[in-house]
């Protein structure tokens, strides 16, 4: 069976990327538009882990991860921060968080699809 | 790129295929190169992979055992042989019937993955892709010469398992590094009434055999590697013993962290998908590139039309339009024919496999030398030459090359040198097949072409007229038929093929010392330049690179010639031939007529006509099925002003001019 990634972007044509990048490897997504909405479908699916971005309207990235690892469901979930920025002050926040790991923007579908293979395995 | 995805990968396993070979041929000359087994692995691995998204399950499962055997040699447990690439060789093979001719005996790769499997793993060593079951008292023998033992501690952050992070997915990443054994740590699990359910406790020791670790465990604990514990410290001893983990108290194996890695571990196997990589080179099928060559062909016909009208005319905006077109077409003409043009060297790859088999077969030790692999032919061509070529080189290791022993008399190295190399020059390109053999021995051929019937012993020839007879059709001088070389077919088919590419080749030869054959070629088939002209009212494009010289035709020789017609050129007689009377023109012969010498590997012959009207661009298209049997035409071109011209077929009628001479010379 192979596994269901949640996109969550409020570019689409950033979740369009990675959406297609990860069909392309076989993987099932599904996607939303900020961290609120991503939050209602990772809580209410089967989600085997997530790719969220920092900056989006309604509810952050940060916020998302926060309240994810809060629900019984985002519990061992990984969860994946696409950044523009590398800087080691915002790693450790995302690691506080609860982040699993983290793909500085721009990025190559490969490499995309290299951390997520590397956290979840597929 | 072609619509159908089963055919794209078809194309793509057919490429990797050919890598895949290449890696395995190379890896028999440095056994111990990484990245050569990491390449053969990748090669497997993505054919694997791409093959069960496109439906081929036969060779996704096949290829699956495959790579399983060959993962052994990748880890170290297995060391790379003469006899496991031979046997991954026919692998190879097997993988390549199954794709190209799924019908054909699946079952044939039963043998063939036994043969691979006892090979890598005699003991039936299980190849966990994991960490190993136990930590297993097995020495590991193959490991790579200068890899050392690491001993590797560390303990996660206790928020990891909450926080997404999989241990056994780390393990398995180190795992792939090399050779482990894996441990689980307890002593920090608390007691039950003080254990946290979300908190990760365990620690791990994994016992590496690696070069030097170290960056590649920055990349398996990449994103953690702040907030936790990690030591990587070298091994002095080898391999612990059974006695020595038993004495380690503290340190108890955990049968569960490997019960669940099992339980964990994904249906089927990992699979690296196949990455996306933006390439900067385009796929196209060889048949658009054939239609673009074809357009390009009309668009110069159209061009030089457009020319001969401006030429014509007085009006300058014409002129100036046709110029610039001219200049367009040209540099249009140029690119397409670029586009066509492939390197040779991946003719040449295939080669090393050939080699590689005649080797083992004939039990010969030899060196294959290649060069100019980046030379560039037209992909026609290229394809054509295939098997000329592949006749070349068994004739230079069977033929050519002495037995072991026979080289250790002559003082030679007990290895044999065959070089296969290609060189521009000029508009042509080279292609030749050296050995250091024993030469060619011309008495044997002439006692070989007497016997039957291509000599009567009283005729005389040069050294190199004998060598030509090597050509002849039926001709071998092999002393028993191999099932390699030795049937006869085969030089006859490689100068016939040759000639077709209007190409030459040449026979050299240092008794003792070894044979060279010499393939000269030009660089396209598809435009020529050419020599125009006019026999009665026909007009007839001959190929400039055949022409040597225009002479008058003298009045004395037009006279003498109702017997023999040879023309004196510069002291040496050369047979000329009347197109006139070859292509029974009609209407009265003009005052002057010309002959225009031509010539190929069989010699020089002249060709009388009745004007000789100029170079041009020849755009040579194909005669139709219903002609391609004259033999005096290689095709014909459209010329500037619409009309058509035949292209002359020098040099058969080089062969016809010698022989008609021969007749005559028999007759007088």
């Amino acid at each position: 069976m192979s596994k269901t990634i949640l996109t969550i972007d409020d570019s689409a044509s950033i979740r369009q990327m990675v959406a297609l990048t990860l069909k392309g490897a076989g993987l099932n997504v599904i996607e939303a538009g900020n961290g609120a909405e991503g939050l209602t479908k990772a809580t209410t699916e089967t989600v085997h882990a997530v790719i969220t971005d920092l900056n989006m309207p309604v509810m952050n990235g940060l916020e998302f991860l926060r309240k994810f690892r809060q629900h019984p469901a985002g519990k061992g979930v990984p969860v994946i921060l696409l950044t523009t920025e590398s800087d080691d002050e915002l790693k450790r926040q995302a690691r506080e968080s609860g982040a699993t790991g983290w793909i500085v923007k721009p990025f190559k579908q490969d490499q995309l699809l290299a951390v997520v293979k590397k956290v979840t395995g597929a | 790129m072609s619509s159908d995805p089963a055919e794209t990968f078809r194309q793509e396993a057919r490429e990797l295929l050919e890598q895949l070979e290449q890696g395995l041929l190379d890896l028999e000359q440095n056994p111990a190169d990484a990245d050569l087994v990491n390449s053969v692995f990748r090669a497997l691995h993505t054919i694997k992979g791409s093959g069960a998204m496109f439906g081929f399950t036969d060779v996704a499962a096949f290829v699956h055992e495959f790579e399983t055997a060959f993962d052994r040699v990748r880890k170290g447990h297995s060391p790379v042989t003469g006899e496991l690439v031979a046997i991954a060789l026919d692998a190879k093979d097997h993988v390549h019937t199954l794709i190209e001719d799924p019908q054909s005996a699946i079952d044939a790769g039963v043998p063939i993955l036994e043969a691979l499997r006892a090979l890598v793993e005699p003991d039936r060593f299980p190849a966990a892709p994991m960490p190993a079951a136990k930590p297993a008292p097995v020495a590991e023998p193959a490991a790579p010469a200068a890899a050392s033992r690491w001993r590797i501690r560390f303990h996660l952050p206790s928020d990891a398992l909450l926080y997404g992070t999989n241990p056994v997915l780390l393990l398995g990443e180190i795992a792939e590094l090399g050779p482990c054994e894996i441990t689980a740590l307890t002593d920090a699990v608390p007691t039950l009434d003080a254990i946290d359910l979300e908190d990760s406790y365990l620690g791990w020791q994994v016992d590496l055999t690696h070069l030097d670790p170290t960056a590649a465990l920055d990349d398996v604990f990449l994103f953690l590697k702040d907030g936790m514990d990690l030591s990587i410290e070298p091994l002095v001893d080898a391999a612990p013993t059974i006695a020595q983990l038993a004495a380690e108290a503290d340190e108890v194996e955990l049968h569960a962290v490997t019960e669940a890695v099992a339980l964990r571990e994904p249906e089927g196997e990992r699979t690296d998908r196949a990455t996306v990589t933006t390439g900067t080179s385009l796929r196209v099928p060889a048949e658009r590139l054939d239609e673009l060559m074809d357009r390009v062909g009309e668009l110069v016909i159209a061009q030089a039309r457009l020319s001969q009208m401006a030429a014509h005319s007085a009006d300058p905006n014409l002129k100036t339009v046709a110029e610039e077109l001219e200049r367009l077409s040209s540099g249009l003409r140029d690119t397409t024919m670029g586009i066509r043009m492939v390197p040779i060297g991946s003719l040449f790859a295939r080669f090393r496999r050939l080699v590689h088999d005649l080797s083992r077969d004939l039990d010969k030790q030899i060196e294959f030398i290649t060069s100019g692999e980046e030379t560039e032919l037209d992909k026609t061509m290229i394809e054509r030459l295939a098997d000329p070529l592949v006749h070349l080189i068994r004739n230079a290791v069977d033929h050519g090359l002495e037995g072991a022993e026979a080289r250790v008399q002559a003082g030679k190295p007990v290895k044999g040198t065959v070089r296969l190399s290609a060189v521009y020059a000029g508009a042509e390109v080279t292609i030749s097949v050296t050995d250091d053999g024993a030469g060619l021995d011309a008495a044997r051929i002439r006692q070989k072409a007497e016997e039957q019937g291509l000599l009567t012993p009283d005729q005389r020839l040069s050294d190199q007229e004998l060598y030509q007879l090597i050509f002849a059709p039926g001709f071998s001088t092999a002393k028993e038929v191999t099932s390699l070389s030795g049937r006869g077919v085969g030089m006859d088919v490689v100068k016939r093929t040759i000639d077709g590419l209007r190409g030459k080749i040449e026979l050299s030869t240092v008794p003792g010392e070894g044979t060279t054959a010499t393939l000269r070629l030009p660089l396209t088939l598809a435009i020529i330049e050419g020599m125009l002209v006019r026999v009665g009212n026909g007009r007839y494009s001959i190929p400039l690179s055949a022409v040597e010289e225009c002479v008058e035709l003298p009045a004395s020789a037009d006279i003498a010639s109702r017997g023999r017609s040879f023309l004196d050129i510069r002291g040496s007689l050369v047979p000329f031939l009347r197109l006139r009377e070859v292509f029974a023109a009609s209407g009265e012969p003009d005052g002057h007529q010309k002959v225009v010498i031509v010539s190929s590997s069989e010699g020089r012959v002249g060709l009388v006509v009745d004007q000789i009207i100029g170079n041009t661009q020849t755009v040579i298209k194909q005669l139709s099925k219903l002609h391609s049997g004259l033999e005096t035409f290689s095709g014909a071109t459209i010329l500037g002003d619409g009309t058509v011209a035949l292209i002359l077929d020098t040099s058969h009628l080089v062969s016809y001019g010698q022989a008609q001479e021969q007749q005559l010379g028999r007759a007088a």
